[in-house]
């Protein structure tokens, strides 16, 4: 008969109306500040630079300042400074570092083509949204104080990614370990035999 | 009947206004008179329009399991020594959108015509307000006795159409203009059904009053079967109608077209901002709620009380419970149904609304060539009455939806 869709349809949007009432599960919504749903593990947002040591960020951070995620970076809002010196990094060999550091959030598209450029899985996503600010110019560019998080502050937001990064570097180190070890046992061997 | 037209109550706006106005020097009262009557209009009918938006917008998110808006509190007031923590569930957000659109900057293009442009929004709230003038809201509350108040009702409904093909034009953008003269057409098709599915009534009672009309609807079976004229097979078909055109004739969902908010920017407010904008939202507001109470007037007993015993609730309480009820019924049809296209839209008006509502004018006459049988007689006449709107309607249905089977859906469930 005509009409009767329009009938059913009503009836949907009533039991909608009285179900939203007594039925919490129905409800698309949260209440957002005082209820925070947990943002899923693949969420991301804005990039941040891994330190490994929290308590000395600046001086553990995994960044070498190569500036390939400055060069691929699709709207530029990286900026990076190279340093004049060079500092060990976690595997003892000596390294640039970034002297400036920056990204501008205002710019940024949250693309995560940095993260995936980075050789040194330096650079990762944040899960981080609340960036209100007054000034757009000053407040939301984030210099590299404000980027440096901990690397368990990483495992926090991204456990899975994190512990599958942490085991492939563990990995890395342990082989480059290694191969510093054969090159000096080599060197001693040749070393110890004496010339004909 | 009596003693419930004369209680305290009842009267208590009358006697209100005339202590007030006896307080006045003799040449002035007439006008006293007049400027409280349309203060009260404008007051009841200006919240109502505030707490219709907010009603809106909670019911619609309600129907689409949210929660709406519940965060607009009550400001805090430096002179204040307490400050209200409670948000009242978000009561005050009317007022709140209210200073925004006062706040907001007002802009006129360059090009437009700037009287036509300030002038279009000032007479489509004007014409819109003055329709309230016939409603009788109460016993003794009808602002203008008119003998001729259907006729002034729908002349002045008619106006706002002027105003609307105003702004289009005056806006000097094409897409004003072509999206103006959509709405026009919309409006004159169902300008006939709106005022077809009417005319019965009048045919009925012989009055073009709506005070009268309403004293035609004062009569209860056993004390407790209201004759309303919703209640009459040609009253029912009359109101179904009435439902639909009116939802047109007021742009709202599933008519929705002249200002899709989906699919255009705002048709032919596209340049209308600030202010303005809330002028033109105020007056669709104004004019739902117009053609709500002479809905509630014609077909549902306008102040009456549904049940005799009923009757010591004052006439204007039962007419605003009514009101509200048709409103939340309209706000109810906007969360369920989709939009029409234009031209399914004008169809629908002219292949199966105009020739149901002439159908309707027969069935009318016949209702009241027929008001002389009694006994048996009274069954076949509600028999008759009854066919003449179900078989037509059953038949013109399955002619203009043959061919269209039901539609299948590949990837939706």
């Amino acid at each position: 008969m005509l009409g009767s869709g329009i009938i059913n349809g009503l009836l949907v949007t009533a039991k909608n109306f009285a179900g939203s009432y007594h039925d919490p599960k129905r409800m698309v919504t949260v209440e957002y500040p005082e209820v925070r749903p947990a943002l899923p593990e693949n969420y991301r947002n804005f990039p941040f630079l891994v330190a490994d040591d929290a308590a000395d960020p600046m001086g553990t951070l995994r960044c070498v300042a190569c500036q390939i995620c400055e060069k691929e970076c699709p709207p530029q809002c990286i900026i990076i400074e190279k340093s004049k010196d060079k500092k060990p990094d976690a595997n003892g060999k000596l390294q640039l570092y970034p002297k400036v550091f920056g990204i501008d959030t205002s710019v940024c598209m949250s693309c995560q083509i940095c993260v995936e450029v980075c050789p040194f899985d330096a650079i990762k996503m944040d899960k981080a949204f609340e960036f209100a600010a007054t000034d757009r110019f000053t407040e939301l560019f984030l210099d590299r104080e404000q980027l440096a998080k901990s690397n368990r502050y990483y495992h926090e937001i991204h456990p899975v990614e994190a512990a599958e990064v942490d085991a492939r570097l563990a990995a890395e180190r342990r082989a480059a370990a290694e191969k510093a070890q054969a090159a000096a046992a080599a060197k001693a061997a040749a070393a110890a035999k004496p010339a004909p | 009947m009596n003693a419930a037209a004369e209680s305290l109550l009842e009267r208590a706006p009358l006697v209100a206004r005339d202590w007030f106005v006896n307080l006045l020097p003799a040449p002035l009262q007439w006008l006293a008179h007049h400027l409280i009557t349309i203060g009260a209009i404008l007051a009841v009918f200006g919240l109502f329009f505030a707490f219709t938006t907010i009603a809106e917008r909670k019911l619609l998110a309600r129907l689409q399991n949210r929660l709406g808006p519940n965060r607009a509190g009550v400001p805090k007031f430096s002179i204040l020594p307490w400050h209200l923590k409670h948000t009242l569930f978000g009561l005050t957000q009317p007022f709140a959108d209210a200073v925004k659109t006062l706040t907001k900057e007002d802009i006129v293009p360059a090009a437009a015509d700037r009287t036509l442009h300030f002038l279009a929004p000032v007479i489509v709230v004007t014409f819109s307000l003055l329709g309230f003038a016939v409603i009788p809201f109460g016993r003794h509350l009808v602002p203008v006795e008119l003998d001729a108040a259907l006729l002034y009702f729908f002349a002045v409904g008619s106006a706002t159409e002027l105003a609307i093909f105003m702004a289009g034009w005056s806006s000097r953008n094409k897409y004003s203009l072509l999206a103006a003269m959509r709405a026009l057409a919309q409006l004159i098709s169902y300008e006939l059904p709106l005022i077809l599915s009417v005319v019965p009534i009048v045919l009925v009672t012989s009055s073009l009053s709506t005070s009268a009309i309403v004293h035609a609807q004062g009569a209860w079976t056993f004390g407790f079967l209201p004759h309303w004229f919703v209640f009459t097979p040609w009253g029912f078909a009359g109101f179904i109608i009435f439902l639909i055109a009116a939802l047109a004739e007021s742009n709202r969902s599933p008519f929705d077209s002249p200002e899709a908010e989906s699919e255009l920017i705002a048709g032919h407010l596209t340049e209308y901002s600030g202010f303005k904008y809330a002028l033109f939202f105020m007056a669709e507001y104004f004019g739902l709620t117009a053609l709500s109470a002479l809905g509630v007037t014609l077909f549902l007993g306008g102040w009456q009380a549904p049940v005799e015993f009923l009757q010591f609730i004052p006439s204007y309480v039962w007419f605003m419970l009514k009101l509200v009820g048709m409103i939340v019924f309209f706000i109810w049809v906007r969360g369920t149904l989709l939009r029409l296209r234009i031209d399914q839209l004008t169809r629908l008006s002219w292949q199966f609304l105009v020739p149901l509502a002439l159908l309707n004018l027969a069935n009318a006459a016949f209702w009241s060539l027929s008001a002389g049988w009694s006994g048996p007689l009274q069954a076949v006449r509600w028999a008759v009455s009854a066919a003449v709107v179900v078989i037509p309607f059953l038949a013109l249905g399955r002619a203009l939806t043959a061919g269209y089977a039901p539609r299948t859906y590949r990837y939706a469930p």
